[in-house]
């Protein structure tokens, strides 16, 4: 593999936990993966599977004091970012990591103007003059196509559109040129054609500047679309992983399967009965052994078992090897 | 179109007043539904697409008068039910009922599931204290939750579970017309089938029509027989589900089906990328709306024309709009033909 590029991030049996009413709760149970230098790497599941708790950790987001690393490592350039100090963390993080989250609402201040949360960024990480700063500023509005980005600076998050906000975010996220950019569902609350706007722009973006992505969704569609990898989670537990076209062309887990057959797409027969996952997914807390996805299965072997181990059925292509989830 | 449709629309309108001032003068008016007309058939399913802000909610609250329109008529079978008042209106909201987006919202916390499914029995005074245990053990046995559910409270249950219990309660009085107002869009793929299935089925044990309101297109693909696509408070193009998809006339309409992202890494479809977005419904645009973001050259052309649907092809109706239309497209509605 002399012409692959090197991995800018590994994360290597990550456990991350919570301390909770009903006691610790792992989210995030010995989750692997490596994101290439410029690709795009997808984590995709529903809700509470653990994608957005495995992108807080890299970045060490983590609600505080419940939340907590218990184990792995986070490899990023050679540095070991759990156990890098706050401080390193923090030029980290907005620095060479940037993050996008799902709410543009959320990550910006209603009170101030949109010209001085862009600012603030370069102010902080690159110690110039607040005259530059602003400029460059400007410029990074620019970069996100944003019209009339002079005008834009003097404006109120709340004068913009979803999308116009979208963008501020994105402008922030790479302000200081990071190789790695995290994205936790950028897209989610935006219309379709806002959506493929955001998405075209970010592509644009990362070929530009040469840089790396995680994309988390719970949508196969934009995975399809956008991602070099993917990693399929279910409650906390990477079940899959393997290059795109290779996962949906040959998805070997039960679970990606599952969640591939049950969407409607545009090529379903109208009014057909779609497969269905039965259940819910599980409630972390229930499940501490065994294969989860069993247990969502109403299979009585699940909470007989150890925790299924991943093989490496075709070169990149990774399956937690669960007899029941997975037989080859 | 022999039998008459259940529900019949007519040049819609919905504005909401906008007030300003000392006095609270009318200044100026949000135009929602801005003349829109429509028919739904019994057993029928017509799904209603658009961005956010287009006026589909709306819309939809309108047809089963939760709002009360600024003028048009609304046709519930033989029944004008434009203008009737509340007290009017309730015998007939046995026929048409809602399922909203988020169960959560939509159902009481503080009463069980068994109340709020036999509150509608109540209200109209129907059945004995038994019967009515009867009648809600059968409906959440026919959506498909244990008879257990019943003495518990909603916030106990997961989103669809919640879904699930939304639309024992709209079943309830074995309605004609159920508006469902995006009602997968909150919940995980896995269990968005889950509740789609649900819904087909009870359609066709029950010969239930639904007006399904959603801005996910592949859902609405699946479930619906006819499709109309609504931009800025009017219908731009309406044809049946196949027809949409396969032979899509609008520009708006390429453009919301080029945006789907396809769950198929090898399938390349061209991509229309639209710029700017929904303009607003307080001051829209003189002429074509979808011309005007599009900064169209006809668009000037477009302002004083009658932007009405028009039939393109048999059951195909698109908006006469020079800005949206091809060529070829324009030319045969502006001379009045049809392809056929």
């Amino acid at each position: 593999m002399s012409g692959a590029p090197p991995n800018i991030l590994e994360v290597d049996k990550l456990i991350t936990s919570f301390e909770t009413d009903r006691g610790l709760i792992r989210a995030v149970d010995q989750v692997s993966f490596a994101v290439p230098e410029g690709k795009t790497l997808g984590i995709v599941g529903e809700s509470g599977c653990g994608k957005s708790v495995t992108a807080m950790s890299i970045v060490r987001l983590l609600p505080q004091p419940s939340g907590k690393i218990l184990g792995g490592r986070v490899m990023f350039k050679g540095r070991d970012l759990v156990h890098a100090s706050d401080a390193e963390i923090r030029r980290i993080r907005g620095g060479e990591i940037g993050v996008i989250f799902q709410e543009p609402m959320a990550a910006l201040n209603p009170v101030h103007r949109i010209g001085r949360q862009v600012a603030e960024v370069f102010r902080l990480h690159k110690k110039i003059s607040q005259r530059d700063a602003w400029d460059a500023a400007t410029e990074m509005l620019h970069l996100v196509r944003i019209p009339a980005p002079e005008k834009r600076m003097l404006d109120y998050p709340h004068h913009l559109s979803g999308g116009m906000r979208q963008r501020i975010v994105i402008a922030l996220a790479l302000a200081c040129r990071p190789s790695l950019v995290i994205a936790d569902e950028p897209t989610t609350a935006l219309d379709v054609t806002v959506q493929a706007q955001i998405l075209d722009l970010m592509a644009r973006l990362q070929s530009e500047m040469n840089m790396s992505m995680i994309l988390i969704t719970h949508d196969l569609g934009v995975i399809a679309e956008t991602c070099d990898e993917v990693v399929v989670m279910y409650a906390g537990r990477v079940v899959e992983r393997a290059a795109a076209e290779e996962l949906f062309a040959h998805p070997l887990h039960a679970y990606t399967r599952g969640l591939l057959n049950s969407i409607a797409t545009l090529e379903t027969p109208s009014k057909s009965i779609l497969n269905t996952i039965p259940g819910m997914v599980a409630s972390l807390a229930d499940h501490t052994h065994g294969c989860r996805f069993c247990q969502r299965m109403g299979r009585a072997s699940a909470d007989s078992r150890q925790r299924p181990g991943y093989a490496e059925v075709s070169p990149g292509h990774w399956v937690e090897t669960c007899p029941e989830c997975y037989q080859p | 179109m022999t039998a008459p449709p259940l529900l019949s629309v007519s040049q819609l309108r919905v504005h909401f007043p906008l007030r300003g001032g000392v006095l609270r003068h009318q200044t100026g008016a949000v135009r929602a539904v801005d003349g829109v007309s429509l028919d739904i058939a019994a057993g029928e399913t017509l799904g209603l697409v658009g961005e956010s802000g287009c006026g589909k909610s709306t819309l939809g609250k309108a047809v089963v008068r939760l709002l009360k329109p600024t003028s048009g008529s609304i046709h519930f079978g033989a029944t004008d039910i434009t203008q009737s008042s509340q007290r009017a209106l309730r015998p007939l909201r046995r026929d048409f009922q809602m399922i909203f987006q988020d169960p959560a919202e939509s159902l009481d916390p503080r009463m069980s599931v068994r109340a709020i499914i036999e509150e509608p029995f109540i209200i109209h005074g129907l059945g004995s204290r038994a019967q009515r245990v009867t009648w809600v053990d059968a409906l959440l046995d026919r959506v498909g939750l244990p008879s257990s559910a019943a003495e518990r409270y909603a916030f106990e249950f997961s989103g669809g579970q919640r879904q699930r219990i939304g639309i024992a309660r709209a079943l309830a009085l074995k309605p004609k017309l159920i508006v469902c107002d995006e009602p997968v869009s909150a919940l995980d793929v896995s269990i968005q089938s889950q509740i789609l299935n649900l819904l087909v089925e009870l359609q066709q044990d029950f010969g239930l029509s639904y007006l399904f309101i959603a801005h996910d297109l592949s859902v609405v693909k699946h479930v619906s027989d006819r499709v109309a696509v609504m931009y800025l408070g009017k219908i731009v193009e309406l044809a049946t589900a196949e027809t949409i998809y396969r032979d899509p006339r609008h520009a708006y309409t390429k453009a919301l089906l080029a945006a789907i992202p396809s769950p198929d890494p090898r399938s390349k479809r061209p991509k229309i990328l639209l710029e700017g977005d929904v303009p607003s419904p307080i001051d829209p645009p003189a002429g074509s709306a979808f011309g005007h973001r599009m900064n169209h050259p006809l668009y000037q052309e477009s302002v004083g024309l009658d932007l009405a649907l028009r039939e393109i092809a048999p059951g195909h109706w698109v908006a006469a709009d020079p800005c949206c239309l091809t060529a070829e497209d324009w030319e045969m509605l502006r001379t009045g033909q049809r392809s056929d």
